[in-house]
C-alpha cells in the first residue's frame, strides 16, 4: 500500500469515525443519563438520512441551511418524542425497555416506507463541496468527506463545551451522579431528560444527514448504526462521552482497515475488538468519567 | 402439585394425535409453532429461569440450522449424526460468547449479546462459507431410524418429540439443585455468591445449555424448510423470540410455548388482507403497536392475564 | 478470653478509592469463642473492612489469612466454602421464596451437586437438614414454610442470619444485625450471638453501643478508615482517644 492510499484510509477511517460518535455519544448520554436502553436510536440516524434525502430538492446547495433545519425539526422530534413515549420506560425494567424501543423500530421503520417507500436513494452533495484533492498521482480526497469529518469535529467540540462548561452540562452531569439529589435541589428533572433526549436525537439524525451523501440512504440503515454503535458503547464505557470518543476512533480504524486487509471476513473485525476490550477490561476503556 | 403435570401432559396427548385433523396448512403451521416453542423454552432458560436478557439468541438456532445443512452435504445423512453436530456447534459459540459476555452484566450484556449475535451473521451473510447472502438449500433431509424426516408424518412426530422432551428436560433442570440455584442467581446473585457459589459457571452452563436447545430448534427449522439463510441469525428473529416470552409470560416454561402460539398466530394474523386490508402489507407497524400496548398493559403476559382474571393471589 | 491462635487474621489492611483511602493499615484478629465488635463513625471505613474479609472487595495492601492459609487472592464464594460467612446490612434475602428454602438454598452451596439433575433440590437431605438446623438456631422453625418477604423486619435480620448459618460457616462476618430491631428482638438476636460464640469466630460491626459492650470480648475502635483502639471493652470505655474523637467530649 502506498502513501497516498494508506492516508487516504485514514482519512476514511477517521471519518467513518466521527460519524460515529455522533450518534454514540447521544446513546451513551442517554443511557447514561436517564438509565435507558434504547433500540431505535438507530432509527433516528435513518430518520435524519431520509430528511436529508426529502430536503434536499428544496435546500439545494443552502446546505449547512438543510442541515440546521434538519437538527432542529429533529430535535423537536426528540423533544415530543420523549413526552409521549420514552417517560413512560424511565422506571420499566431493561427487558420491557428493550421491547418496547423495538417495538418502535418496527413503527418507524413502516412509517418510514409509507412515506418515502423502500428504495435506495442517493443523495448528492451540494456543488460547493464536489470533487475533491489531489493526493499523490493517483488518488484524490473528497472535499465533502473533509466537511463531514469537520462538521463532526465541530460537534464534537460543542458538545464537549456544552456538558463540561455550561450550567446546562453541570446540571446534566448533576443528574447523571444522583438523580434524586439534583431533583432535591430543584433542578427540573423532566425537562432535563426532554432535552437531554431532543439532543440525542439532533445528534444521530444530523449524522444521518451528513452521511446521507457518502452512503446513500437505504431501509436497513438503522439497525446496522446501531448495533455498531452498541459495540462502540460497550468499548468505550457508558456514560462516557470520552470514552465513545476512543472507542469510535478505534472502531472506525478497524473497520477500514479490516476492509482493505480482510475483505469479506472484514465485518467481524470490530466485534473481535470488542472481544478483546471484554477479555481486558469489561466495564469498557473509560468508566464514568466526563 | 400433582396437578401442575395434568396441562402438559394432557397438551402433549393432544398434539401427538393432532396430525390427521389437519390440513396441510395447518399441519404446517403446528409444525412451525413447535419449532419455535423449543426456541423460546432455550430462552426462557436464561431469562426467566436465571434472569439473563440475551438479545443474540437467532444466532444458535441460526448456527444449528447451518451445521445441520454443512453436515449433511449431498447425501444426507442420519439425525443419529447430523444433530449431535448441530447442537454441538451452537453449544459451542454459546461457550465463546457466554464466557465473554457473562464478563459484564445489565444493559452491557444485552449489548454484548447482541453484537457477537451480528458478528455469526456477518461471518454467514458475507463470506462464502455458507453461500452468503443466498444461504443454502438441504438437499437430502436426515432420516430417523430409517424413515426420511422428508415424510412430513415424521417430521411432525419428530417435532413434537423434541418439544415434549425439551420440556420435560427444562421442568427437570428447574426443580433441581442446579436450577434452583440459578432461580437464586436470578433474585440476588449477590447473596449466593456470599454463600459459596461460583455463579459464573452457573451462569455459563445455563447459556450453554440454552445455546444448545435453540441449535436443536435450528436444526428442526432446516429439515422443516429445506433451507437456511442468514436471516436466520438476526436481531429481529433475536427479537422476536423475546417477544414471544413476554407475550407468554416470563417465568413459567408453559408462558415460552404460549407466547411462541400467540406470536406466530398474531403474525399470520397482522398479514391478512382479509382483516386488514392495506394495512396488511404493513403489518410490522401493527405488530409494534401492539407490542407497545402489550408491554405497557399486560407486562406480565397472558399467563399474568390469566391470573388476573381468576382473581389469582399472586401478583 | 480466647487463648487459641486467630481462625481469621487481617494484617495492615489498606484499601484506597482514587485518591480516598477508606481503610488505612487495619489488623484484626477473630478467634473462635470470641466477639471481636468494630465500631466507629460513619465513613470510617467499617463496611469497606467487611467486604474485604469477606472477598467483596480486594484489598490495596495487606494480608488475610485463614488457618494460617493466604486468602487474599480468593474470590468470595471461595472463602465462604472455607467457611467465612457474612451477613449484609441492608437484608439480602430473598423475597419471593420461602423462609425454608432461603435457608436451603444458602446449605446446598457446601454440596451443590449441579450435574444431579434427576433429584429435586427439595429432595436434598443435605441442605434441607442444614436449613432446618440454622432456623432452629435462629428461632425461626416455626416460619419455615412462608414467603420470606411477608416476615417481619426483625425477622428478616433473624433469617439474614440464618442464611449465615447454613452454610456452616467457621467465621461470621455480622453487618449491623440488630439495625432496625425493637428491644426483645435485640435481646433474642443478642442471645443467639452469644451461643453462636462458643463454635464460632465473630466478628460484629454495630452501631448498637450497649448491645456492644455487652456482648463483645474485644472491641477495636476506627476512625477515618484508621484504627484508634483495640482493647478489652472497659479499657475502650475509659480510653481518651476513643472519648475524644468518636464518642464525644466531656461523655
Amino acid at each position: 500500500m502506498d502513501l497516498a492510499t494508506f492516508l487516504v484510509q485514514c482519512l476514511n477511517a477517521v471519518q467513518y469515525g466521527l460519524l460515529l460518535f455522533l450518534v454514540a455519544s447521544g446513546l451513551t448520554l442517554i443511557f447514561g443519563i436517564m438509565g435507558v436502553i434504547n433500540l431505535a436510536h438507530g432509527s433516528f440516524y435513518m430518520i435524519g438520512a431520509y430528511l436529508a434525502f426529502v430536503l434536499a430538492p428544496y435546500f439545494g446547495d443552502w446546505f449547512v441551511t438543510q442541515l440546521v433545519v434538519g437538527v432542529l425539526l429533529a430535535a423537536a422530534f426528540g423533544y415530543l418524542l420523549e413526552w409521549a413515549f420514552f417517560s413512560f420506560l424511565y422506571q420499566r425494567e431493561h427487558l420491557q425497555q428493550v421491547l418496547m424501543t423495538y417495538a418502535l423500530i418496527l413503527v418507524f421503520e413502516e412509517a418510514r416506507s409509507l412515506l418515502v417507500g423502500n428504495d435506495v436513494h442517493g443523495v448528492p452533495a451540494p456543488a460547493w463541496l464536489a470533487g475533491g484533492f489531489r493526493l499523490g498521482e493517483l488518488m484524490s480526497y473528497p472535499w465533502y468527506r473533509v466537511f463531514a469529518s469537520a462538521a463532526c469535529i465541530v460537534v464534537a467540540a460543542g458538545l464537549y463545551w456544552v456538558v463540561n462548561r455550561t450550567r446546562l452540562g453541570m446540571m446534566i452531569r448533576a443528574g447523571a451522579s444522583n438523580r434524586d439529589m439534583a431533583r432535591g435541589l430543584g433542578l427540573n428533572i423532566r425537562l432535563l431528560y426532554r432535552i437531554v433526549f431532543a439532543g440525542g436525537v439532533a445528534l444521530a439524525a444530523l449524522a444521518g444527514m451528513i452521511a446521507a451523501p457518502l452512503s446513500s440512504v437505504y431501509p436497513g440503515m438503522g439497525g446496522s448504526v446501531l448495533i455498531i454503535c452498541f459495540v462502540v458503547v460497550v468499548i468505550g464505557g457508558i456514560g462516557s462521552i470520552t470514552g465513545a470518543l476512543i472507542a469510535s476512533l478505534l472502531v472506525g480504524v478497524v473497520d477500514t482497515f479490516g476492509k482493505v486487509f480482510f475483505a469479506e471476513y472484514s465485518g467481524v473485525g470490530v466485534y473481535l475488538l470488542m472481544a478483546v476490550i471484554l477479555v481486558w477490561r469489561p466495564e469498557g476503556l473509560m468508566k464514568r468519567a466526563y | 402439585m400433582k396437578r401442575s403435570w395434568l396441562v402438559p401432559v394432557v397438551a402433549a396427548l393432544v398434539l401427538l394425535a393432532l396430525p390427521p385433523l389437519l390440513s396441510p396448512y395447518l399441519h404446517d403451521l403446528v409444525v412451525k409453532i413447535a419449532i419455535y416453542a423449543v426456541f423460546a423454552l432455550s430462552l426462557e432458560l436464561l431469562v426467566g429461569v436465571t434472569g439473563l436478557v440475551s438479545l443474540g439468541h437467532a444466532a444458535f438456532l441460526g448456527i444449528g440450522a447451518y451445521v445441520t445443512v454443512l453436515a449433511s452435504g449431498d447425501s444426507g445423512g442420519s439425525v443419529a449424526r447430523v444433530l449431535p453436530l448441530a447442537v454441538s456447534g451452537a453449544a459451542a459459540y454459546a461457550l465463546f460468547v457466554g464466557a465473554l459476555s457473562l464478563r459484564t452484566k445489565g444493559v452491557y450484556f444485552i449489548m454484548v449479546t447482541l453484537a457477537f449475535a451480528q458478528m455469526a451473521y456477518f461471518v454467514f451473510h458475507d463470506t462464502k462459507l455458507a453461500g452468503g447472502s443466498d444461504g443454502l438449500f438441504l438437499y437430502v433431509k436426515p432420516t430417523l431410524l430409517g424413515l426420511s424426516l422428508d415424510d412430513k408424518r415424521t417430521l411432525y412426530y419428530t417435532v413434537m418429540l423434541a418439544l415434549i422432551g425439551s420440556y420435560a428436560l427444562l421442568a427437570l433442570l428447574q426443580r433441581s439443585r442446579f436450577g434452583h440455584a440459578l432461580a437464586g442467581i436470578r433474585v440476588n446473585e449477590q447473596r449466593m455468591r456470599a454463600a459459596g457459589y461460583p455463579t459464573f459457571r452457573y451462569k455459563l452452563a445455563a447459556f450453554v445449555i440454552a445455546g444448545a436447545l435453540a441449535g436443536l430448534a435450528g436444526f428442526l427449522l432446516a429439515v422443516k424448510d429445506g433451507a437456511v439463510n442468514p436471516e436466520l441469525l438476526s436481531w429481529h428473529e433475536s427479537g422476536a423470540v423475546l417477544l414471544m416470552l413476554i407475550l407468554g409470560g416470563i417465568g413459567h416454561l408453559r408462558g415460552a410455548v404460549i407466547g411462541a402460539i400467540a406470536f406466530t398466530l398474531l403474525k399470520e394474523l397482522f398479514q391478512l388482507e382479509a382483516l386488514l386490508g392495506p394495512l396488511a402489507s404493513h403489518w410490522q407497524m401493527t405488530l409494534g403497536f401492539t407490542i407497545i400496548a402489550f408491554v405497557a398493559l399486560l407486562p406480565k403476559g397472558l399467563i399474568g392475564l390469566r391470573r388476573r382474571l381468576l382473581g389469582g393471589a399472586h401478583g | 478470653m480466647a487463648e487459641s491462635p486467630p481462625l481469621l487474621r487481617a494484617r495492615e489492611l489498606t484499601r484506597r478509592f482514587g485518591g480516598l483511602t477508606a481503610v488505612d493499615q487495619v489488623s484484626i484478629e477473630l478467634h473462635v469463642g470470641e466477639v471481636h465488635a468494630v465500631i466507629g463513625t460513619n465513613g470510617a471505613g467499617k463496611s469497606t473492612l467487611i467486604n474485604m474479609l469477606s472477598g467483596e472487595l480486594r484489598a490495596s495492601s495487606g494480608r488475610i489469612e485463614l488457618d494460617g492459609h493466604d486468602i487474599g487472592a480468593w474470590p468470595q464464594p471461595k472463602r465462604a466454602r472455607a467457611g467465612i460467612g457474612r451477613s449484609y446490612q441492608r437484608t439480602t434475602i430473598f423475597p419471593s421464596f420461602s423462609v425454608l428454602e432461603n435457608c436451603r438454598l444458602s446449605a446446598q452451596a457446601a454440596q451443590p451437586r449441579p450435574w444431579a439433575v434427576w433429584q429435586a433440590a427439595q429432595h436434598c437431605a443435605h441442605s434441607v437438614g442444614a436449613a432446618h438446623a440454622a432456623l432452629a438456631a435462629a428461632g425461626l422453625a416455626d416460619q419455615a414454610l412462608r414467603p420470606a418477604g411477608l416476615l417481619s423486619h426483625g425477622g428478616q435480620r433473624q433469617l439474614e442470619i440464618a442464611m449465615c448459618l447454613a452454610t456452616r460457616p467457621r467465621v461470621l462476618l455480622l453487618d449491623e444485625p440488630l439495625a432496625g430491631m425493637g428491644a426483645e428482638e435485640t435481646e433474642r438476636m443478642l442471645a443467639l450471638l452469644a451461643e453462636l460464640k462458643r463454635s464460632h469466630a465473630l466478628l460484629l460491626v454495630e452501631h448498637d453501643m450497649d448491645a456492644v459492650f455487652r456482648i463483645a470480648d474485644r472491641i477495636t475502635v476506627m476512625v477515618n478508615g484508621a484504627v484508634i483502639a483495640s482493647d478489652v471493652p472497659q479499657r475502650i470505655r475509659t480510653n481518651p482517644d476513643v472519648l475524644v474523637a468518636y464518642l464525644g467530649e466531656g461523655h
